[in-house]
């Protein structure tokens, strides 16, 4: 599998084998991401971090990542600010950047974004979210939890939960879960569902998701619970959110009918989806879901910063 | 099917032109709109044919007769994003000189601006739209930039 030199712009670009291969490489790089063992493969290597968007974790784990690897990591983001005061381009800004760093990780406000950073720039460019569009690091970083939690991605029945229709984190996911002959709940108010154009294209990979707004229905049959947070920014109506916000909400007695194996996910900053009392079971996996970004982009950066 | 003969002959033979036959019914006035009618810059006539009986495929068709006109290839492939099955006759003194499908190429570049408004191929940056074609007729159209579906193609042509 040669990622070299290539850029990683959407999940959709990689098939089930390019992702597991890069899964197997996250696998290895556990203890180098938890300083267990040092390793400077990429010792002289610079990483520029282009963030026109406000991102801690996203951006402090691409720099821990980077560090463990012995990476360099130099902050261009303030040319961003610079850059859109003065109305620049982002093609132009690109092309500066990419002078002063061996790979570009972006993150932007607008869809698409990468594919054109990916254009103009001569070094190879990580899509790390690009508005509604995708965000394949947190795509991958979601699959290799699953995997390390359950063995296998095979089959597994996936419930998605909360705001299906503007999370990114969930339309890629779904669709790279497709690979594996997920079964897929879609739990969601209404007017938060997946979007169509995502559901037709999961039809279309062969999946057959179920959508329903009753989370206790599907609940006792998941392998896995992914909770996404619901922004009060999308009502118009607070009452309206409040109902919705309350629905979903996760605790203890709510997981009674769960599998003792079932794992809760969520891609973090939770605000009151999930409750304090869940943290100290089994069931809780958000906060190695959270580590497992950095051995992922680990991974990452050597397939796509060194030859094999 | 003598009700297609009835149809044709209400639309007068044209000397010299063009005949962009087998519209996808319903096409026309968005066909028209390509070809710039509302723009002024036409001093030919033209005739169009709405819902007449079709002998090929679908039941109904549009047709539209230009006098002493030839179209760009820009215009027909424009015209191929919103009737990939139209053909294109270009009448040289009331004889077919030429004819052609018009011809849908798997990837459209800089013909029509994405749908998405947060779309970055909208926000003044030095590149054109560009789409791959995922189904032909009726066209479905993917941007390459932010993956998102073409919706009303008519509407955002360029
Ligand atoms: N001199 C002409 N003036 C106007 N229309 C014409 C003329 N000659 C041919 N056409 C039209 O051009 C189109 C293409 O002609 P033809 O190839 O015979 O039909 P079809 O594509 O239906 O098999 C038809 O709609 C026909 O009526
Ligand atoms: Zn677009």
């Amino acid at each position: 599998m040669d990622f070299y030199d290539k850029d990683l712009v959407s999940i959709r670009d990689l098939d089930r084998a390019h992702i597991e291969a890069l899964l197997d490489l996250s696998e290895e790089m556990i203890p180098y991401a938890r300083g267990e063992k040092v390793e400077r493969m990429l010792d002289g290597r610079v990483l520029g971090n282009l963030f026109f968007e406000p991102s801690t974790r996203t951006k402090l784990s691409f720099e821990s990542a980077a560090c463990r690897l012995g990476c360099d990591v130099i902050d261009v983001s303030e040319i961003s600010m610079t850059s859109i005061s003065k109305g620049e381009t982002l093609a132009d800004t690109i092309r500066m950047v990419d002078a002063y760093c061996d790979v570009i990780v972006l993150r932007h406000p607008h869809e698409g974004a990468a594919r054109l950073a990916a254009k103009f720039s001569e070094n190879p460019v990580i899509n790390a979210g690009d508005g509604a569009g995708s965000h394949p690091t947190q795509t991958l970083l979601d699959l290799f939890t699953m995997r390390k939690s359950k063995g296998s991605l095979d089959g597994l029945n996936v419930v998605l939960v909360g705001d299906l229709k503007y999370g990114r984190t969930v339309h890629s996911l779904a669709e790279a879960l497709t690979a594996f002959g997920a079964k897929l709940t879609l739990v969601a108010p209404e007017t938060l569902q997946m979007p169509d154009d995502i559901y037709n294209h999961l039809k279309e990979k062969g999946c057959n998701p179920v959508k329903t707004s009753v989370l206790e229905d599907a609940i006792d049959q998941a392998d896995v619970l992914y909770v996404t947070r619901i922004q009060r920014e999308r009502f118009p109506d607070p009452g309206e959110y409040q109902k919705v916000a309350g629905t979903y909400k996760i605790d203890n007695s709510m997981l009674r009918e769960a599998k003792s194996d079932m794992i809760v996910m969520h891609p973090l900053p939770r605000v009151n989806e999930i409750a304090y009392e869940v943290d100290s079971t089994p069931h809780a996996m958000y906060f190695e879901q959270a580590f497992n970004g950095v051995p992922v982009r680990m991974a990452i950066l050597r397939a796509i910063l060194r030859r094999e | 099917m003598t009700g297609a003969k009835v149809a044709e002959t209400k639309i007068p033979p044209i000397r010299n032109g063009t005949v962009i036959d087998h519209i996808s019914n319903g096409q026309a006035l968005n066909v028209l709109k390509i070809l710039g009618v509302n723009e002024q810059n036409i001093d030919s006539v033209i005739s169009i044919g709405m819902h007449v009986p079709s002998s090929k495929g679908s039941m109904w068709k549009d047709i539209i007769k230009v006098e002493d006109r030839e179209l760009d290839p820009k215009t027909v492939d424009k015209i191929a994003l919103i009737a990939p099955d139209a053909t294109i006759s270009i009448i040289r003194d009331y004889y077919i000189a030429e004819k052609f499908h018009v011809r849908l190429e798997d990837r459209i570049i800089g013909l029509a601006r994405c749908s998405n408004p947060y779309c970055i191929t909208n926000k003044g940056e030095p590149i054109d739209p560009e789409f791959k074609v995922e189904v032909r007729s009726p066209p479905k159209l993917r941007c390459v930039y932010c993956d998102r579906i073409l919706t009303n193609i008519s509407e955002n042509l360029l």
